[in-house]
């Protein structure tokens, strides 16, 4: 069996953030393996603009962006295997892979980082009536079929949910040709950014139908029309208000899951919230050695976090490596209340001679005029107000020194929304 | 004219009209959304991003963007001239791929490289 020092699992913007963390703590021992033909993950099919701005002060489209990463991953020589699929690891750190060349291959590890990406989530996942015809895609398979394949899905199109995806989708189409006729959102918001809608919907007059529902899909073999309706405030369709939209497509942007079946078969504790790992403040796992970063971890909506969060992922793999494994000291657990869904790290543990690491989060609802409030043993610690917090976008509290150190002596650490009275 | 201002997650609604002195700004809550909704009224500009087709290359699609932002009102006629281009393997990332698009000084460069199949 062959034995390694760092093994990365998926060769995404996490896992190439991961790889440069590692290597530049010290560690010169480091695999990537890569399911695709390419490194670069999902932003190799992203090919508008807009990534990179937070840490390059730039605006690159997807590719340029991984391939910042990818250069610098090879110029420091870091091994990497590409058309290898993971299969399973195990809580001792074995991991079983797969590809042409090598058939079935067995390596040791002494750390594993597990950067999976997410998937979409599938149709199978909303209700939909009348869900079996042909012209069904999901936004991420649409924007591989244009952006990669060179192949349009259709003519006329119905975008349901207001994710990012599906709002880039929408311009992308409209760019090739076709006629986007609406974006229909359940919610009374949209999980997307602002300038999205601005610049992928505004701007080419496609309406934005918030707290409105596709309810029925028409057409025999292929999608015909969609019959769309309003909802109420419980999300349940008004049937009065139900309307016929004639398309040949529908795109479905209804949210992003964590590719976590690898580390749930291994025992990696997930949580329900983020359908991600649970994580201490070095990105490691309840498995001892396991680190988890990026979108299979809590899913991002800028690419940005997700390189810094892998580095830091990367760095404490090397730690961890170096130093022969982690003292174990439990740590406090970090509790959330009033409208914060999640904090990531889930755990501080107590030693203080870790990384740095910011406090990142969702809301469950649209607020205005509040404070993020943390505190330790109920000490105020570290509090940002925010003029507005949605869903869609994640929270970042970045901490001082001091700050990270109040945190590390707690008994008790909450994490919580407050209005600003 | 209602715009949304992208400057900032707070997307205020920012109304805007023409008046004598210039602009009539309304709804921002900073400046810089006045500074926003004035270039959206006198020059909106786009970067504009899409793709061709690659011949001989170990990929089928080579992705594009404008090295500059181009005006708004020209996005479809500068797609247009994108239609029927096939470039030919190898591409590097950052070549001009369409010079000079419509007589803009914008050029359309590849946003990766493809190596020869
Ligand atoms: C369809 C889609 C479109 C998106 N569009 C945007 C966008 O426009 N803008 C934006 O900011 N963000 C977008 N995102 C979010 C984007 O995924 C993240 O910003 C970022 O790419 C996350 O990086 P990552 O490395 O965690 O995941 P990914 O980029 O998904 O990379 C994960 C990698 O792991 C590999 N992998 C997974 N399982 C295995 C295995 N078992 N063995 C080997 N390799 C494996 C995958 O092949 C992949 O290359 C999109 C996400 C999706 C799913
Ligand atoms: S006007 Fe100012 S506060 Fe309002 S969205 Fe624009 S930048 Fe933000």
């Amino acid at each position: 069996m062959d034995k390694r020092n760092v093994v990365i699992i998926g060769g995404g913007p996490a896992g190439l953030a991961a790889a440069i963390g590692a290597y530049e703590a010290g560690e010169r021992d480091i695999l990537i393996l890569e399911r695709e033909p390419k490194l670069g993950g999902i932003l190799n099919q992203c090919i508008h603009n807009g990534f990179g701005l937070h840490t390059f002060k730039e605006e690159l489209t997807g590719p340029e962006y991984a391939n910042r990463f990818i250069r610098k991953v090879k110029e420091l020589g870091i091994e990497y295997k590409l058309e290898t699929t993971v299969i399973s690891f195990d809580k001792n750190k074995v991991i079983t892979a797969v590809n042409e060349k090598d058939g079935l291959i067995k390596i040791q590890a002494k750390a594993v980082v597990l950067c999976c990406g997410c998937r979409e989530r599938p149709r199978g996942g909303i209700n939909i009536a009348g869900c079996r015809s042909a012209g069904i895609y999901s936004a991420g398979t649409a924007q591989k079929l244009v952006n990669i394949e060179g192949y349009m899905p259709g003519k006329e199109i119905v975008i349901l949910g207001s994710g990012d995806i599906g709002l880039i989708m929408a311009r992308r189409m409209t760019f090739e040709g076709a006629k986007v006729k609406a974006c229909v959102e359940l919610m009374p918001y949209s999980s997307g950014l602002n300038r999205n809608i601005v610049q992928c919907l505004k701007d080419f007059d496609i309406p934005l139908l918030f707290s409105h529902t596709v309810v029925d899909i028409k057409g025999e073999g292929r999608v015909k029309s969609v019959v769309i309706a309003e909802v109420d405030e419980k999300l349940v369709p008004k049937m009065e208000t139900a309307r016929e939209i004639t398309c040949d497509t529908l795109l479905l942007s209804v949210g992003l899951i964590p590719e976590n079946e690898l580390a749930k078969q291994a025992g990696v504790e997930l949580s329900p919230v983020t359908n991600g790992a649970t994580v201490d403040d070095r990105m490691m796992t309840n498995l001892d050695g396991v680190f988890e970063c990026g979108n299979v971890l809590h899913v991002h909506d800028l690419v940005d976090f997700v390189s810094e969060e892998s580095e830091l992922a990367g760095k404490c793999a090397a730690k961890y490596v170096i130093g022969g494994g982690f003292e174990a000291d439990g740590g406090t657990k970090v509790e959330t209340y009033g409208g914060v869904r999640y904090c990531v790290p889930q755990i501080i543990e107590h030693n203080d001679d870790y990384e740095p690491f910011p406090l990142k989060m969702r809301v469950s609802n649209v607020f205005r005029n509040v404070y993020l409030r943390v505190y330790a043993d109920g000490q105020l610690v570290a509090q940002k107000k925010k003029q507005i917090s949605t869903p869609g976008e994640m929270e970042t509290i970045s901490l001082k020194a001091e700050q990270v150190e109040a945190l590390r002596k707690a008994k008790e650490i909450k994490v919580g929304l407050e209005e600003n009275k | 004219m209602e715009l949304i201002c992208i400057c900032c997650p707070l997307g205020c609604r920012i109304n805007i009209e023409k008046n004598a002195e210039g602009f009539d700004v309304r709804g921002n809550s900073c400046p810089r959304g006045k500074q926003y909704a004035i270039a959206e009224m006198t020059a909106p500009t786009r970067m504009v991003t899409s793709s061709v087709l690659v011949s001989g290359g170990k990929e089928k699609m080579l992705s594009l963007k404008t090295d500059k932002p181009i005006a708004k009102s020209l996005i479809f006629d500068a797609l247009a001239t994108l239609k029927g281009v096939v470039v030919a393997a190898p591409v590097n990332e950052g070549d001009v791929i369409k010079a000079d698009v419509l007589g803009t000084g914008v050029n359309f460069i590849a946003t990766r490289s493809i190596e020869k199949a």
